[in-house]
């Protein structure tokens, strides 16, 4: 809630240089409310994630947090029927104005999805993707930025040797690790991470947490997780949902370890969800 | 201990359990799929031994069949032989000798239509005396009458005569020296005459072309004249010198003849510029009779239909039916994908989305001759009219594209298999996740650039699939090509040196339609029935030929674009 209780919190941990001098809040959730067809899924949203910080939606299956976050970048505009009434902000421009460019909104907000989705193409090609998109062919520039983007998400060592074979190739981990080179190599400003790591074995979820806990010195981040410990050991904020509803956000530490809502303390005590 | 005993009670079944372990269905199943791979390769046996079996020099019998008193002589191959019963023969008024009920019947190949009438003979064999097999009964193929048979006695060019039958090596050896010599001549009259005389044809008739268009446009002034005179000139001198070429070739293989004995004891004398080739079957050994299997083979699919195509061989049709699906590919496949992709990825998902896609689906089960009606009437007559009012003004009354053709013909089938090749890349385009478009949608790609870039090539295994399913459909139909451009008997290529050298007005031949034709409208039914065989089995591997293609080029882009199984 107050943007000063994450600086302490925050100050505390060590993590967040108050000097910076920009403003800490990237996107600003007003009033939202998301329809499909009669039904509504979200109603009054309101939220604030702050930038360059990692923030979990948590809550159970339905709760709306998936289409929350699908709002951010747009992805909702696909589905037949939907609706969003209400504003959201990135860096305080509303992204739902009529004029808004759907694809150069979505450029600066990546999402990554719940199952890996490579393209059919080689490694290469799949983090060149998003350039070429852009028109950028220059196979210095794309080299440069293959190469940053797969370090970025910690996969060059594994497949610097076989960037021209095909992406299906690799294991699931890898093809999220994949992904999110991918997404990160047009450099986006937020990056919409929709329960990344719920497709895939211990281990490759632990890269992916690590790989987290590396991008969120560049990117803002919004994660969606079922897993709760997951949430605490990534987040630095989590917002808590549940029926459509937000109930409860705070910092992780705060919420995890002390709750202010009822309904907070009960699933994440397990008592339902 | 029940569920043990139920355990035994399964291992000792009668059977009625052995009904219901599915072991019977197993085995309905797999009766099913032989009997259809039975079927198939009975078919194609067949129409391989009765079709290929047609090129293979047999050995000419000599005999006499001898009837009520009357003698004939024999001379010729035994093509086939039935038993007929003796009932029927009775009641056709013969006489009959043997005992039997039923009687061998022998179809002899006699040839010779020039002097005997018929060159095929059906001949009871208890009135054929035992037959011999002279070593030196030769068999001439020829450009006319059909095949030859008769013993050589001699050959003479210019008048004199080169050898004779008291040295036979030697008078074998001179007839197929000039036979050979024969041959290098008439390459060199049919290069002048398709070739170079083709090209100045053609020139001509554009010249004419160029006339009367300029008299359309009221510009034929005297200049214009001058100049066209000029170019005429130039040509009909061209076209005088390769005329006296011509002459001289003629007549430098005019006088080339050999004179062979018939079977009944006439010698005729025939001249060699008719021969195609000349053999002694009975005198050949089994390599050398492999050697000529094969060269006729090689005449049959390389060579053109000759004596209205019951000789000769099939290439033009080859070459039509190759052509007509490969543009018919070209024109169905961006139309089929690019209204398979409105279906799919643009239109809504309403009633007249459904009903539309109900309309494509029972469009492929309108018969093929209504397509060829309609192709008739709206390609042909209405777009074909107006494209030579349009375009081609000079040439009318004469019409250019207003007449049955190749182009017509291709895209008639286009609209055949359109269909097809809707549904098969609807069904590509619906298979491919939702997750790989999102994916490309949150990378910034429109929703242009992510069909473009990512959904089309993972569809395009599908696109293949509908594109195999179209070609095997359009080129084995032959109802609708009848009306809209296949012809028994093309004079040209559609491809040849000529400009535009891709002729899509011209009309072309086509294998269904030939075997039509070979089989239905030839004059000589005997002759003819083995090439229909050969040629069905020509058009059923022509056509696996094409989906082999077509289904190499498929797997190779499935492999590429395999979508994520997990």
């Amino acid at each position: 809630m107050e943007h000063h209780a994450i600086d302490i919190q925050a100050l505390r941990r060590g993590s967040l240089k108050p000097e910076q001098g920009t403003p800490p809040t990237s996107l600003a959730v007003n009033q939202l409310n998301l329809f499909y067809n009669d039904s509504q899924a979200l109603y009054d949203i309101n939220l604030e994630i702050p930038r360059q910080r990692v923030t979990a939606f948590i809550g159970p299956s339905g709760c709306g947090k998936s289409s929350l976050l699908r709002c951010i970048n747009r992805m909702n505009d696909l589905v037949d029927g939907c609706r969003v009434q209400g504003e959201l902000l990135l860096e305080g421009e509303d992204i739902y104005h009529p004029r808004v460019d759907v694809a150069s909104l979505r450029r600066r907000v990546g999402m990554v999805f719940q199952k890996p989705n490579p393209f059919p193409k080689s490694i290469y090609e799949n983090v060149a993707y998003g350039l070429r998109i852009q028109g950028i062919n220059k196979k210095r520039v794309l080299d440069e930025v293959v190469e940053k983007s797969l370090r970025a998400a910690a996969l060059w060592d594994e497949v610097k040797d076989r960037l021209h074979e095909s992406a299906l190739g690799m294991s699931g981990g890898q093809q999220q690790r994949l992904v999110i080179a991918r997404t990160i190599a047009v450099e986006p400003e937020v990056l919409l991470l929709d329960e990344p790591a719920s497709a895939l074995d211990p281990i490759s979820t632990l890269k992916i947490e690590e790989l987290i806990y590396e991008l969120k010195s560049r990117y803002t981040i919004v994660i969606v997780t079922h897993n709760m410990q997951q949430a605490a050991r990534v987040s630095d904020m989590t917002a808590f949902m549940y029926m459509g509803k937000l109930v409860e956000v705070d910092t992780t530490d705060n919420l995890f370890t002390n709750p202010a809502k009822k309904q907070t303390e009960d699933y994440i005590t397990g008592r339902y969800g | 201990m029940a569920p043990q005993s139920d355990i035994h009670a399964r291992g000792h079944a009668g059977p009625l359990a052995w009904f219901r372990s599915g072991e019977p269905m197993i085995w309905l199943n797999a009766a099913a799929v032989s009997v259809c791979v039975v079927a198939v390769l009975g078919l194609i046996l067949l129409l391989a031994v009765r079709g290929f079996g047609h090129f293979w020099p047999r050995n000419v019998m000599a005999a006499t069949s001898s009837y009520q008193g009357q003698q004939k002589a024999l001379l010729g191959e035994v093509v086939e032989q039935v038993q007929v019963s003796g009932e029927q023969l009775s009641e056709a008024g013969i006489t009959l000798q043997g005992p039997g009920p039923f009687y061998g019947r022998s179809l002899v190949k006699q040839g010779n239509r020039d002097y005997l009438g018929n060159d095929f003979v059906w001949v009871l064999n208890e009135q054929m005396s035992v037959p011999a097999w002279p070593e030196d009964v030769m068999v001439v193929e020829r450009l006319e009458w059909g095949n030859f048979y008769g013993v050589l006695q001699s050959v003479s060019a210019g008048g004199e005569t080169l050898a004779d039958a008291s040295e036979p090596q030697q008078l074998w050896q001179a007839f197929q020296g000039l036979i050979a010599d024969t041959l290098v001549v008439r390459r060199q009259i049919q290069q002048i005459e398709r070739g170079d005389i083709g090209a100045i044809n053609h020139r001509m008739e554009r010249l004419r072309l160029r006339e009367r268009s300029l008299q359309l446009d009221g510009e034929l002034d005297a200049s214009a004249q001058a100049q066209l005179a000029a170019e005429r000139a130039e040509l009909d001198a061209e076209y005088r010198m390769l005329q006296g070429q011509l002459q001289g070739l003629y007549q430098s293989i005019g006088d080339a003849s050999y004179s062979a004995r018939l079977a009944d004891g006439r010698v005729v004398e025939l001249p060699i510029a008719k021969v195609v080739r000349a053999f002694q079957p009975n005198a050949m050994g089994l390599w050398q009779k492999c050697a000529m299997y094969l060269e006729k083979l090689w005449e049959f699919l390389s060579d053109e239909p000759r004596e209205a195509n019951t000789e000769g061989g099939i290439f033009p049709a080859m070459f039509g039916t190759v052509m007509m699906v490969l543009l018919m590919s070209i024109m169905v496949t961006p139309f089929g994908v690019v209204a398979a992709v409105y279906l799919r990825e643009y239109a809504r998902q309403g009633f007249v989305t459904r009903t539309i896609r109900v309309a494509v689906n029972n469009l492929a089960g309108v018969p093929s001759i209504v397509y060829g009606v309609f192709g008739l009437g709206f390609f042909v007559y209405f777009v074909g009219g107006e494209l030579d009012q349009l375009f081609f003004p000079e040439a009318l009354p004469s019409p250019t594209f207003g007449t049955p053709g190749l182009m017509w013909a291709s895209l008639t089938l286009a609209l055949l298999t359109l269909p097809v090749v809707i549904v098969a890349t609807e069904e590509g385009l619906a298979r491919i996740p939702k997750s790989i478009r999102e994916g490309s949608l949150a990378l910034g790609a429109t929703r242009a650039e992510t069909l473009w870039r990512v959904v089309l090539p993972m569809a395009s295994p599908a696109m293949m699939t509908g594109l195999i399913l179209a070609v095997a459909r359009a080129a084995g139909e032959v109802a609708p090509l009848m009306l809209v451009g296949v012809v028994k008997l093309a004079p040209s290529l559609p491809v040849d040196g000529n400009y535009p050298f891709l002729h899509l007005d011209q009309k072309f031949m086509h294998l269904g339609f030939h075997i039509y034709d070979v089989g239905f409208q030839s004059p000589n039914v005997e002759a003819a029935r083995p090439l229909v065989y050969a040629t069905a089995l020509l058009l059923v591997i022509l056509i696996a030929l094409l989906n082999l293609a077509a289904v190499y080029l498929r797997n190779h882009l499935r492999e590429r674009y395999k979508s994520l199984e997990n």
